[in-house]
This record gives structure tokens, C-alpha cells and sequence, in this order.
């Protein structure tokens, strides 16, 4: 079976600190990592590798230093790695990326593509959703598991807000994965040892199939109109006291903050 | 002259950080209180290649050097003294000499278990009456056909109730004085061999140390390690090379007591603000910080000199004589910083002076480390 899964770089927002002044995120010395949803998905991936053999491209979209997440995923177990950049790229909404992925992903062969559900950084859960469209391929979204009958049929296990759902979807197919599915394993040593002795493949706008005035920022249809920092809310009012004096508490500040 | 890491050896150090905060952490208090040895950690360790980080790829090891070796025992360390000390025994004193003065057939045999962690190693040099008098050994062994015949006992193993390989040394010739003892590679279920009382430390208290006892016990010549009588020189080197674990060992203690006091003093509200804010607290850190940073270049110059194939006994001893010392420095004042609390189990730090004053014993103490560095100055 052969495998591709699309990783991210994203800064550890759980390291990040907002500025108190200036209330904007102080980025420096927060580590980039390999984004979590994505890492689950690899997890997933190298699971599948362990059971019934695959082979593994990770793939990643992103400037030069995004390299780290790359030798990150072969020090896990991935078996080749490609690294779509590019200036022509910059500036790319998710229209725009996920066409340029998809442009990559059109020159590979796989049965499954795996991407995260969504990255920390922008949380839209739309490229990989986008891929499979573009790809006119199948997709299944929100994974907290999927088995391989070793054949052709995967049986997929799908987070939804009910509770869960569970498909048997047929090879190639696109899935998106959620972090919490697994746990995903640390890089062995001797796999950090041989992830700098392997190459990264390196790929641009020319290596892929694309209509250039659909990349990076021209090809974006979005754009952020305004970034600000939340300001800080004052500390609330705490009451102690039993349901139906609650209850009350909450109407009459309702009322007077003309809710009701 | 470049003292930053390459991308590998930062990658790697990202790793093994993450490993110790995520897995080895929670445990040391436990580890501790109990005196366990915390096998599920070493399985953990062996599955990702921390059992055999400098052993080459071709003896199932990772293929890592001793620098990036130093770097996970210093970073383990940092949050378990025991944890630490496993690692470097492993490594440094049972799997570096079988591969450094093995041959071909011990290495195939031995190697790929102890750096697959599959078997946990360890060494055995001291006995009753020899400890830095080491050519005072005690324990025997007397040809006989195709064996030895060993008799004896070692003390203060680390590992030695967990290990399945030990490398031990006995007198062949008890008239040569250093020249009549050789060294042996000896499995646990060897006939005569077992393990004694276990010792009750004052830290490191999960590393399992205790005594060996040979009686009788017969070995194949087969498991000579090196040439006959050729066991102090031996010995010796592999204590050059286990002073680099140790000096790494006390680095990440006082590493690891810098990153908790750090974090107490800016909670921790005296006279009404925190007691960061205070000129003493300040200068102690700086101080403890310095030292320890102090401690790391001697510690990774070392390292880089074996790595390099450079003659390193001097750096080593100096590594670990101003690194244990360094971190008993750091670990008694990371203790006065937390005040009262410092002095509880609730804080780790006790914990980390408890296991730092060790590091200025064995593998050779301060003195013997002094010794050394000034012998090379005077010769």
C-alpha cells in the first residue's frame, strides 16, 4: 500500500505568550512542531506501515525551514519526504494551497491520502477537504481510527458530534484525521541519525501541474482583512448558592443587560 | 569555532527532552520513594534507541556519537538522577568496552542485545577493599582447562539485579599487582555467579545497586574481554569514557534543579512579592547558571574529543571533577532557594542534591579526578 500524508509546520501555540503591551503574539523562541493533527495522522499512517507494510511520503508545503518537520517525519518512520516551496506559493489562502498540494499530489501514486483535520495556527479544517476536490477523490473526515483489510477496503471510524460513524470506504481515498486518534511515537535515535543522511526531495511551481495565477496570494479568493487581539475581559462575579437563587441570579442580569 | 548544535543534534535534543518530561518525569518521585528500578522506562528507552546510542548501526545500535549520548543522559538526568545513571552504566561501562576491546564474536553476541535494550548491562571493578585502590582486587580467577574458574565479590553494581551482562575483573596473577588482572564478560544465569545485598543510598535510589558474588563460578576463556592481564588498562579506559556519562549525569541534575527553582522563585511571594525579585535570589541563579553552563562546554568538549578519536582522559576528568561538583553547588542552593519546601519530598530538589553528591564518588571520585588532571600537569 502506499501512503502520502501532509504534514504541517506550526508554532506550538501552547508556548505561546501574548505580548501585554502591544497584545500581539511574541513568536520568538516558540518551537515549530509538526502540526497535531497531522502527527496523528502520520501516527496512523506508520501504524498501518507496522501491520500490513506500506510505503510512506510525507509531504509539506512551507518556507525553507519547514525542512525540520520533514527529518521529523523520517525520524518517525516516513520513507520519503517532499518539500513543495516556492515564492510563488506565499501568501496562499486554503484555495491556494490546496490546489498547489493537489498539484503535487497529482505526479504521486497512492491508495490513501492522509491529512490532519486542522492546523492550530488557522483552524479551518478546509485543506484537506479541498484536496479531495480537487483530486475528485472520495473523502472521509474526522478519523479516530482506520483498518485495511489488506485489500482494497478500509473501515474508517469517524468522530461526528453525535457520537461516531463507521464506513467501509474503497482505495484511493482522502481522509482527515484527528490528533486525538492515537499517540503518536517519538523519533528513534537512530532514525534522527539517518533523517539528515536522507534527501528531502525539493519541489517548485515547475515540478508540479499548475496554473500559476491560481497560486499564493493572487490565487487566494480570501484574504485576512483584520487581525486584533481579543481584549481581556475583567473577572466575573461568583455566586455559591444552590440552583433556583442561581437561576435568578442569571435572569435579573439578563434583564439588565436587555438579553431578555 | 562553533559551539551550536547542528540541525541533527538539535532535533535530537528536542526528542530526548520531550521523552523525559513526558515519560521519565512523573516517575522520578516515585522511583525515589519506593527504591524501584523503573524497568517500564528502560523498555520505553529501548524501543526508541537510548540503550544504544553510541553503538554503531551494524551492532543494532542507533549509530549516534558520544556527544548526542552525553546530551540524553544530561537531559534525563535532568529529571531523574536514577534514570540518568542507568543509561551511563549501560552504555558506558558494559556495551563501550565489549565494543571497544570485544572481538568479533563477542560483539555479534553481545552488542545488538545491549543496544536494542533487550539487555540491560553492567560492570563490576570495585570490591570491599578496592575502590579508588582498584589494583587492590580481591576476586580470582584460576585457569582450568577451558575456563576460569572465578571467585570473589564486587560491590555497589549499579544495574545489577536488572542487568544480563556484566563486565568484571579478577586477578589472573595476584604477584602483578595491576598487570595480573583481566577482564570478563559474565552472563547472569552463569553457573556460581549471583547477585547479593542490595545497598540502601542516599539518592539514586532507584538504580538497583548491589553486590556479585562469584563462587565457583565457571567461564568459558572464551569470555576473556581483551588479552590476559590487560583488565587495568582496560578498566581505566573504560572509566575515562564512563566519566563523560557521569559528569553528563551531574550536568542534567544541576540543569534540572536551575529549571525548578527558576520556576519556584517567581511564584513563591514573600514580603509581598515574589522572591525572584529579591538581589540575593538573582545572584545565586546567575551563579548556578554559570556554573552549570560552565560544566556542559567541559563536559560536550569532552565528548567531541572521543567522538574525534582525540586522547580525552584529562577533559573527562575535568568534566565530571567541576560538573559533580558544580551540581552539588547548584543542588544545595536550588534547596536554601525553595526555603522550608526545599527540604520536603514535595519538591524535587531534595531529591536532586540527594542523588548529586554521588556524582563526586563514584567512577572515580573528585580526588581521583584531581590526581589525574595534575599527573598530566606534572609529567
Amino acid at each position: 500500500m502506499k501512503i502520502v500524508v501532509c504534514i504541517k509546520q506550526v508554532p506550538d501555540t501552547t508556548e505561546i505568550k501574548i505580548d501585554p503591551k502591544t497584545g500581539t503574539l511574541i513568536r520568538e523562541g516558540v518551537p515549530s512542531i509538526i502540526n497535531p493533527d497531522d502527527k496523528g495522522g502520520l501516527e496512523m499512517a506508520l501504524q498501518l506501515k507496522e501491520e500490513k507494510g506500506a510505503h510512506i511520503t510525507v509531504i509539506t508545503m512551507g518556507p525553507p525551514q519547514a525542512d525540520l518537520i520533514l527529518r521529523e517525519a523520517f525520524a518517525m518512520g516516513a520513507d520519503r519526504a517532499i518539500h513543495l516551496t516556492d515564492r510563488k506559493f506565499a501568501g496562499a489562502d486554503t484555495l491556494a494551497t490546496s490546489y498547489a498540494l493537489a498539484g503535487a499530489l497529482k505526479k504521486l501514486d497512492f491508495d490513501l491520502l492522509i491529512t490532519g483535520r486542522q492546523a492550530i495556527d488557522g483552524d479551518t479544517a478546509q485543506v484537506g477537504p479541498q484536496i479531495a476536490e480537487h483530486l475528485d477523490l472520495p473523502q472521509v473526515s474526522y478519523l479516530e481510527d482506520l483498518k485495511f483489510d489488506g485489500e482494497k477496503t478500509f473501515t474508517m471510524k469517524r468522530h461526528i458530534e453525535e457520537g461516531y460513524q463507521i464506513l467501509e470506504v474503497e482505495a484511493p481515498c482522502v481522509v482527515t484525521v484527528l490528533a486525538s486518534a492515537n499517540n503518536p511515537r517519538y523519533m528513534s535515535v537512530g532514525g534522527i541519525v539517518d533523517a539528515y543522511q536522507k534527501e528531502v526531495e525539493v519541489w517548485g511551481k515547475d515540478q508540479i501541474e499548475v496554473d500559476e495565477t491560481l497560486l499564493g496570494l493572487k490565487g487566494s479568493p480570501t484574504s485576512v482583512h483584520k487581525a486584533f487581539a481579543r481584549g481581556l475581559k475583567p473577572a466575573g462575579e461568583l455566586y455559591e448558592v444552590d440552583t433556583d437563587e442561581a437561576v435568578g441570579i442569571i435572569i435579573n442580569k439578563m434583564k439588565e443587560k436587555f438579553i431578555l | 569555532m562553533d559551539f551550536s548544535l547542528t540541525k541533527e543534534q538539535e532535533l535530537f535534543q528536542q526528542m530526548i527532552r520531550d521523552f523525559a518530561e513526558n515519560e521519565v518525569k512523573p516517575l522520578a518521585a516515585e522511583v525515589d520513594e519506593q527504591e524501584r528500578f523503573p524497568i517500564e522506562t528502560v523498555e520505553k528507552m529501548a524501543k526508541i534507541g537510548i540503550m544504544g546510542i553510541p553503538i554503531p548501526k551494524q551492532y543494532g545500535g542507533a549509530g549516534g556519537n558520544n556527544l548526542m549520548y552525553s546530551m540524553a543522559v544530561e537531559e534525563l538526568s535532568a529529571v531523574c538522577g536514577t534514570t540518568g545513571v542507568i543509561v551511563s552504566a549501560h552504555t558506558s561501562l558494559c556495551a563501550a568496552p565489549i565494543l571497544e576491546h570485544g572481538t568479533e564474536e563477542q560483539k555479534q553476541k553481545y552488542l545488538p542485545k545491549l543496544a536494542s535494550g533487550e539487555w540491560i548491562g553492567a560492570f563490576g571493578l570495585t570490591e570491599p577493599n578496592a575502590g579508588t585502590d582498584a589494583a587492590g582486587q580481591q576476586t580470582t580467577a584460576v585457569e582450568d582447562g577451558d575456563n576460569y574458574i572465578i571467585n570473589g565479590s564486587k560491590i555497589f553494581i549499579t544495574n545489577a539485579e536488572y542487568a544480563h551482562v556484566y563486565v568484571i575483573f579478577a586477578m589472573t596473577d595476584k604477584s602483578k599487582g595491576t598487570r595480573g588482572i583481566t577482564a570478563f564478560i559474565i552472563e547472569k544465569d552463569t553457573p556460581g555467579f549471583s547477585i547479593g545485598k542490595k545497598e540502601k543510598k542516599m539518592g539514586i535510589k532507584g538504580s538497583a545497586t548491589c553486590e556479585l558474588i562469584f563462587e565457583n563460578c565457571v567461564l568459558p576463556k572464551t569470555n576473556m574481554l581483551g588479552k590476559l592481564s590487560k583488565g587495568f588498562g582496560i578498566a581505566m579506559k573504560t572509566l575515562d569514557g564512563g566519566r563523560i556519562g557521569i559528569a553528563a549525569q551531574a550536568l542534567g541534575l544541576a540543569q534540572g534543579a536551575i529549571n525548578e527553582t527558576v520556576k519556584y522563585v517567581k511564584e513563591r511571594k514573600q514580603f509581598g512579592r515574589a522572591i525572584s525579585a529579591f538581589q540575593n535570589t538573582q545572584f545565586q541563579l546567575a551563579d548556578m547558571n554559570t556554573k552549570t553552563e560552565a560544566s556542559r562546554m567541559l563536559v560536550r568538549k569532552a565528548a567531541y574529543k572521543k567522538d574525534q578519536k582525540k586522547v580525552y582522559s584529562v577533559d573527562a576528568a575535568m568534566a565530571k571533577l567541576y560538573a559533580a561538583e558544580t551540581a552539588m553547588e547548584v543542588t544545595n542552593k536550588a534547596v536554601q532557594l525553595h526555603g522550608g519546601y526545599g527540604y520536603t519530598r514535595e519538591y524535587p530538589v531534595e531529591r536532586m542534591m540527594r542523588d548529586a553528591k554521588i556524582t563526586e564518588i563514584y567512577e572515580g571520585t573528585s580526588e581521583v579526578q584531581r590526581m589525574v588532571i595534575s599527573a598530566n600537569m606534572l609529567k
